[in-house]
């Protein structure tokens, strides 16, 4: 069946922000399927709030919306688009929900839009968990005896049937969300409530427990022919209980026979075709007891998924490109394989290699929260690597996760083996030190339910960790088909061969062109996330276009990047030196880019300039001269610039004694961290020390050096994106942070253009930023953070020479790619050259908000600090500040109530202002309550608010309230340390009740304005390409 | 545990190095890959592979150990087994179903191996130079003695390996229901096609392949199988003519070696492929259905069009004209185009080059089974 030519327009929805268990991989499978469909003829509209995505740049699609991921918003798109199909299934839960929701809402009928790919009926059938099990019990599948629960008796009643410990699942909720293990009676009300909270229908499925049993995913893809075939098949080391997203996974399955994988394959098909996705990828979840041959079906996702990136870069089968071609009428016959180009997509890769992916966690930045890995998914990022045995895939795993700090085993074993019991973090970590000290496979498997086979592979691994690594490394290709055919993608990985006469037997043919090669960012983890591996794309999109090979070595599979389209060569590798250097050997390449991939690739500067190759850009002297503050400081002297005062210190003893000299409040750090790791803020000596026993000298586990820094409250934050070709500086965007200086800049919403400030101060910031950019050497990008204090006016934080995390939003708001013009400058052009406008306003104001991960780390405080917990961001754009903030609000979840009541609590210095928020908020109609001393402050400025009692003062107190649903908005801003612990209950109770909580003035400023825009009536949608149009473009 | 080296020659002269493991001493035969990521006792014990030593492209190989469940007949044929990494645990996979190591039992049965060589080079060397004669040989044996060895070993083509593994009496395995009665003429047939068979209600009867149509016939039986089986169709001219005295007498089936048999009876020729057919993932297209299915493949050797073309250009169900009427294509192979089955039309029979009966493999084709018994009971 060839393509449909009976459709034209085909709207794509993508999954919005990186939000745990939806990241990067549906930036990868969204692009792909754009690029595919583009290229078969046909008009593409995307909606995707999320700038940081390769699939929002502007020439991916025919016409991009930057715009919230709201039935509404993308009701409005179509009104204006009028497309013949709707394509829901690349765009992770979040597309399959609202594309749920237009159905039910009349609006896909209305304007004639077909969903294509999966029906609604499909996508209801899987998704519901009550319709699933029905569905797979009518076709002869065992599922986990369960019941349905819209209540906690519910529940109560239902041990009877499902016994203890049972699974408690939340119907329609992204990895798990809202989901646990209820072990005994004590923790049912809390597990079962919570879940029934977090499901947008109040319903959740209870089920027989089998964790222990293995866990299994098959990735299947199916054509309108009805032809199916399996993908990959991917085993979790972590059995049933933890969820696959925090699993160690390998792929291909290793344990189990050709019989029982057969029964797996079996299951898998009859499962897609029961729940009837007609087209595309599905991921089919099993349970497994290896004992006794019993397999039951856990879940199915009619769409892409983690597992189908995962599955994707483990065998070279691009599933979401092919899922485009055939929701579009193609079937698999009919579409050849990339890789071989010889032969039909219509087969199974055939794996010569083993897999192994890792997640990566952020426990460390959320004090509190419950560390344990259940069935509801808390890792941030993962990491991928490639072997030809599986010891030298877990190996090369272990190296590529990048930890910050290295895991810490007890002295004493029966603590060791409570720790290897309980699924955490580290699990492995401590798996490996309890086999090194012999601690036998059979009392490890008895504790862990781990595979005996993974767990001999692991004991030889420890016995000797050098072995997998015997023979010399040699470049192997991933091509579907364990070289059954010749490969024409050049995909490696690298192996460890026993040599052949003839030396290793590379596959890699390097060819003429100079080839420039591109460090990646590793796993994503806060603070280093999707937004560099933006920037790593379009280094290489742009190596290319200047005629070089560009070559990218990264081991993120979720990635663009890591898609074989993107690069002349990938080398998918971890990210350590040895490896880079090997692939440098080979390649020898005109110079490395290590501007791009956040810290990662700048860590290595140093090693690969000593080895001789050339760092492209930037030199590793202006790298060091920037990153070290004892070098940096005296630079900004030299140039009259003010900083904050500050003092580096070598030990605890020390920083206690220079504290004085710096001044409190303090901001404390240890150096070359990313992200604001340990950053903390204290306002006396007891503080300090505090921090300095928690954190220990040894914080960032590299280094010891503790900087000390004047932290200036009440202060904007600046922060400056610029390009410097070493004698000329162009400024890319000044964005002034809503929150106040001290709220991480990847955590506090910004603004493009600068919604308060004056034009002397911009110029002031575009004149220092220069001078900085000039005086460090920087030939690429530079991004300069200001903090302008009431007072003594602006002072500079910091200057990274190297992309930042802000580069995709402000090339997305002024329409030009920084990232290729500073690659452009890097391989030697100059900004006189690139003739870039003086002006890049385009008469719209675009807010980046970011989203945090609070909801799934129970028990961490929410508020904002100088560390960063985001992990996520999302773009608003409209005419005016107010109208972009309130759709950045939108889009990042926290929906502003239009009417309502309030709750204000604030800190002494922030009364006066608050009174401003208030009288607003109280015009608008909203009725306000507020803590004793906060309601004095507003009655005296006759702003009538209910005052309420504090926690310490008895019930009904104001978190009975917020409980109560009364509660519609709350604006809580902390004092030094004293109120956070009154303030700690308001926010969680917020949180967890999904009500917008707002810990600073300023955000609590904007959000009123944002209210009253809001009032004007739905914001109108646009296109980016119609913002870019407009931009004035002046020379 | 130290082990002590050994190495792969092939006949062009190609050294790959690696460490012994299995039966001590070398094996000769021809060297095949199979890309299958599973079931390596299965194709160990397959009497098709009979004369050749397989590359696993898997690279780890024996994880979950060996089990009599396994074995698709009564021993090991595979001559080696070439392996990137060997996986020898008694407790493999822990769930006390395997009943031996992988390597320990490789031993037991005589089998040598090695591990610790390039396979991903080597097998690359294959698919560019073809199949070819080899062997593996512990490091006491000099180059020269194992080029000598290697020279010594007759060439696949035109080779009978059918007489080595076919039994030397007729055996009858009766079933309890009065299914269908089949005569197969045992050429290395693997047992999962016996097990489909009877799971089928059919009554099996096994001759040896020097059987002829007489002795096949005698039961009056419902239906005549020709099965799977090692070496080259074109050296088997006696069976062809055996089958020549059955095809429109009775229904006549076969699978793989079986399928070419038929094919020459009818008339048509059959060519060596450069590096065979061997793996779990090839799309066969059956073309009366359109249905694409994922196969079990395991030959060296395929069928011809009768305009000597060795691909099929077209999707379409061709007709041919052979010596016992119209036969139809039924199946093609996705990958290279290669005939992959036949229906008689002017008399019964049907024959596919792949194996519906899996083991290992996906069972995408056990509907071939079904359709076989059905015509068969149809028939009777
Ligand atoms: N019945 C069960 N018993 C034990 N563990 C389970 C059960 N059902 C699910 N799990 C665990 O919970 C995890 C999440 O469940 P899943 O259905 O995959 O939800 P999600 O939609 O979040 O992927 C699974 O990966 C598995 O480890
Ligand atoms: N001296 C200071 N006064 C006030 N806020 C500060 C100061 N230094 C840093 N900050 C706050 O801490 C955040 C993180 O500090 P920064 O130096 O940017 O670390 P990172 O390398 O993690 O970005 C900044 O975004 C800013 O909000
Ligand atoms: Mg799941
Ligand atoms: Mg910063």
């Amino acid at each position: 069946m060839p393509r449909r030519d009976d459709i034209h327009k085909i709207l794509l929805i993508g999954s919005g922000p990186i939000v745990i268990g939806q990241a990067a991989e549906f930036d990868y499978s969204g692009t792909q399927a754009c690029r595919v469909l583009m290229e078969e003829g046909y008009e593409v509209v995307l909606v995707n709030s999320n700038p940081a995505t390769i699939m929002t740049d502007p020439e991916v699609a025919t016409v991009t919306y930057v715009e919230p991921l709201l039935p509404r918003t993308v009701a409005q798109v179509i009104e204006r688009e009028q497309p013949d199909a709707l394509l829901p299934t690349l765009g992770g839960q979040t597309a399959l929900n609202l594309a749920k929701a237009l159905h039910e809402d009349g609006t896909l009928a209305k304007h004639g839009v077909e969903l294509i790919g999966a029906n609604y009926d499909a996508i209801d059938r899987a998704e519901d968990r009550e319709r699933f099990r029905q569905t797979m019990t009518d076709a002869g599948l065992r599922v986990p005896r369960s019941t349905i629960a819209h209540n906690v008796s519910d529940a109560r009643a239902a041990i009877a049937e499902v016994g203890l410990p049972f699974i408690v699942r939340p119907a329609f909720t992204l990895g798990g969300r809202g989901g646990g293990v209820v072990h005994d009676e004590t923790e049912l009300e809390r597990i079962v409530g919570g879940g029934i909270e977090a499901s947008p229908i109040g319903q959740v499925l209870i089920e027989e427990s089998v964790l222990g049993w293995g866990e299994f995913e098959l990735e299947v893809m199916r054509d309108r022919a009805d032809n199916v075939v399996i993908i990959c098949s991917i085993e979790n080391l972590d059995p049933m209980g933890v969820h696959t997203g925090d699993s160690v996974c390998v792929a291909p399955q290793q344990t189990l026979t050709d019989k029982q994988y057969q029964a797996l394959r079996d299951q898998a098909i009859a499962v897609i075709r029961a729940v009837g996705v007609e087209t595309g990828g599905s991921n089919v979840q099993f349970a497994v007891n290896r004992e006794t041959d019993e397999i039951v079906v856990i879940e199915m996702n009619p769409r892409v998924s983690r597992s189908s990136a995962l599955a994707s870069k483990a065998t070279g089968f691009p599933i979401a490109k092919i899922a485009a071609r055939l929701a579009v009428g193609y079937t698999l016959q009919e579409i050849p394989n990339d890789i071989t180009r010889a032969t039909p997509a219509s087969f199974e890769p055939a794996i010569d290699y083993c897999v192994v992916k890792w997640p990566r966690f952020a426990f460390e930045k959320f004090p509190g929260a419950e560390a344990e890995l259940t069935t509801h998914m808390k890792s941030v990022g993962e990491a991928m690597a490639i072997g030809r045995t599986f010891q030298q895939a877990f190996a090369k795993a272990l190296r590529s996760r990048e930890l910050d700090l290295e895991p810490r085993s007890p002295a004493d074993d029966s603590r060791l083996l409570e720790l290897v019991a309980v699924p955490g973090a580290e699990r492995f970590d401590h798996l490996l030190e309890a086999l090194r000290r012999g601690l036998g496979i059979d009392v490890l498997h008895q504790r862990t339910s781990i595979d005996p086979w993974f767990l001999h592979e692991l004991a030889e691994f420890v016995s000797d960790p050098q072995a997998p690594f015997t023979g010399v490394r040699t470049f192997k290709s991933v091509d579907t088909c364990a070289a059954e055919f010749a490969a024409r993608t050049p995909y490696f990985y690298s192996g460890w061969e026993r040599p052949g006469p003839a030396g290793p037997s590379h596959e890699v043919e390097r060819g003429e062109r100079p080839s420039v090669v591109i460090l990646g960012s590793g796993p994503n983890r806060i603070g280093q996330g999707i937004e560099f591996d933006y920037c790593c794309v379009h280094a290489a999109q742009t190596v290319r276009e200047l005629g070089r090979d560009a070559v990218m070595i990264n081991c993120n599979p979720e990635t663009v990047s890591t898609d074989y389209d993107t690069s002349d060569r990938l080398y998918f590798e971890p990210l350590t030196l040895e490896d880079v250097l090997g692939v440098c050997a080979i390649e020898q390449p005109e110079g490395v880019v290590v501007q791009f991939g956040g810290q990662t690739p700048l860590k290595l500067a140093a090693g690969l300039d000593e080895a001789g190759l050339q760092i492209l850009g930037t030199g590793i002297d202006s790298i060091d001269l920037a990153e070290d503050r004892s070098r940096f400081g005296p630079l900004l002297d030299r140039l009259g610039y003010k900083a904050p005062p500050y003092a580096s210190a070598s030990s605890a003893e020390d920083a206690l004694d220079r504290a004085p000299d710096v001044g409190f409040p303090l901001l404390v750090r240890p150096s070359y961290v990313l992200g604001g790791r340990a950053m903390e803020i204290v306002y006396s000596v007891d503080g300090l020390r505090g921090y300095l026993e928690r954190v220990g000298t040894g914080a960032g586990g590299r280094q010891s050096t503790i900087y000390l820094d004047r932290f200036l409250e009440d202060s904007i934050e600046v922060d400056v994106d610029a390009l410097c070709d070493g004698s000329e500086v162009w400024i890319g965007g000044i964005m002034q942070h809503v929150e106040e200086a001290g709220i991480h800049s990847g955590d506090s919403a910004c603004v493009l253009p600068p919604h308060a400030l004056g034009e002397e101060m911009l110029a002031l910031i575009a004149e220092q930023t220069a001078g900085i950019a000039k005086a460090l050497g920087v030939i690429g990008l530079i991004n300069v953070q200001f903090a302008i204090h009431g007072e003594q006016g602006l002072h500079v934080i910091e200057a990274n020479p190297r992309a930042s995390r802000t580069v995709p939003f402000v090339s997305k708001a002024i329409g030009l790619p920084l990232a290729k013009l500073a690659c452009r400058i890097m391989l030697g052009e100059t900004l006189a050259e690139l003739d870039l406008p003086r002006e890049t306003s385009n008469g719209h104001v675009c807010v980046k908000e970011a989203v945090l991960p609070f909801d799934r780390f129970a028990g961490a405080d929410s508020l904002l600090g100088p560390e960063m917990r985001s992990t996520g961001e999302v773009m608003g754009i409209a005419r005016d500040f107010p109208t972009a903030f309130a759709k950045a609000q939108a889009a990042a979840g926290a929906r502003l109530p239009g009417a309502g009541t309030v709750f204000i609590t604030v800190a002494d210095g922030d009364k006066p202002a608050a009174t401003g928020i208030a009288t607003s908020l109280h015009d608008l109609g909203f009725e306000i309550i507020a803590t004793r001393g906060t309601a004095q402050a507003l009655s005296r400025m006759g702003i009538p608010a209910r005052a309420i009692n504090k926690l310490g003062e008895g019930s009904p107190h104001v978190v009975d309230c917020i409980e109560r649903g009364e509660v519609d908005l709350v604006i809580n801003t902390p004092v030094g340390t004293g109120a956070r612990t009154d303030g700690y209950e308001i926010r969680s109770a917020a949180i967890t009740r999904g009500i917008p909580c707002i810990t600073t003035i300023s955000g609590g400023m904007a959000a009123a304005r944002a209210i009253a825009a809001a009032r004007r009536g739905e914001p109108e949608v646009i296109s980016l390409q119609e913002i870019h149009a407009r931009a004035s473009g002046v020379h | 545990m130290s082990r002590s080296g050994a190495y792969v020659l092939l006949a062009d002269g190609t050294r790959f190095d690696g460490l012994s493991c299995g039966a001590d001493g070398a094996a000769v035969g021809e060297i095949v890959f199979t890309t299958s990521m599973s079931g390596y006792q299965e194709a160990m014990s397959d009497p098709s592979y009979a004369g050749q030593l397989i590359i696993f492209t898997y690279p780890q190989i024996g994880n979950y150990g060996v089990s009599a469940e396994a074995m698709e007949s009564d021993r090991v044929h595979a001559r080696a087994a070439i392996m990137r990494a060997g996986v020898d645990r008694e407790d493999a996979g822990g769930r006390g179903r395997s009943e031996r190591g992988w390597l320990s039992w490789l031993a037991d049965c005589g089998v040598p191996g090695i591990t610790d060589l390039d396979t991903r080079a080597l097998v690359r060397h294959i698919r560019d130079e073809g199949a070819m004669k080899g062997g593996v040989f512990p490091e006491g044996i000099s180059p020269t003695q194992a080029a000598e060895m290697i020279d010594a070993e007759p060439s696949m083509s035109g080779r009978d390996l059918a007489r080595e593994v076919t039994p030397d009496a007729p055996v009858t395995l009766e079933a309890d229901t009065d299914g269908p009665r089949i005569a197969m003429i045992d050429t290395g047939v693997k047992l999962s096609i016996i097990r489909n068979l009877r799971e089928r209600g059919a009554t099996v009867e096994l001759h040896p392949c020097t059987a002829g149509a007489q002795q096949l016939l005698r039961s009056d039986p419902d239906a005549i199988f020709l099965a799977n089986g090692p070496g080259d169709p074109a050296a088997l001219d006696y069976i062809v003519e055996t089958v020549r005295g059955l095809v429109g007498k009775k229904p006549v089936y076969g699978i793989c070696l079986g399928h070419q048999l038929l094919c020459r009876a009818v008339g048509l020729e059959t060519y060596k492929l450069p590096f065979g057919h061997h793996g779990a993932n090839h799309p066969v297209k059956d073309l009366t259905t359109g249905r694409t299915e994922i196969t079990s493949q395991n030959h060296g050797f395929a069928v011809l069009a009768p305009d000597g073309a060795r691909t099929i250009d077209t999707d379409e169900a061709v007709r041919w004209e052979t010596d016992f009427g119209t036969a139809e294509l039924s199946h093609i192979n996705l990958y290279d185009r290669t005939v992959e089955g036949l229906t008689l039309k002017d008399v019964q029979g049907a024959t596919v080059q792949y194996h519906p009966e899996a083991g290992p493999g996906p069972h995408d084709a056990l509907y071939l089974f079904d359709r076989f018994v059905d015509e068969i009971k149809a028939a009777a």
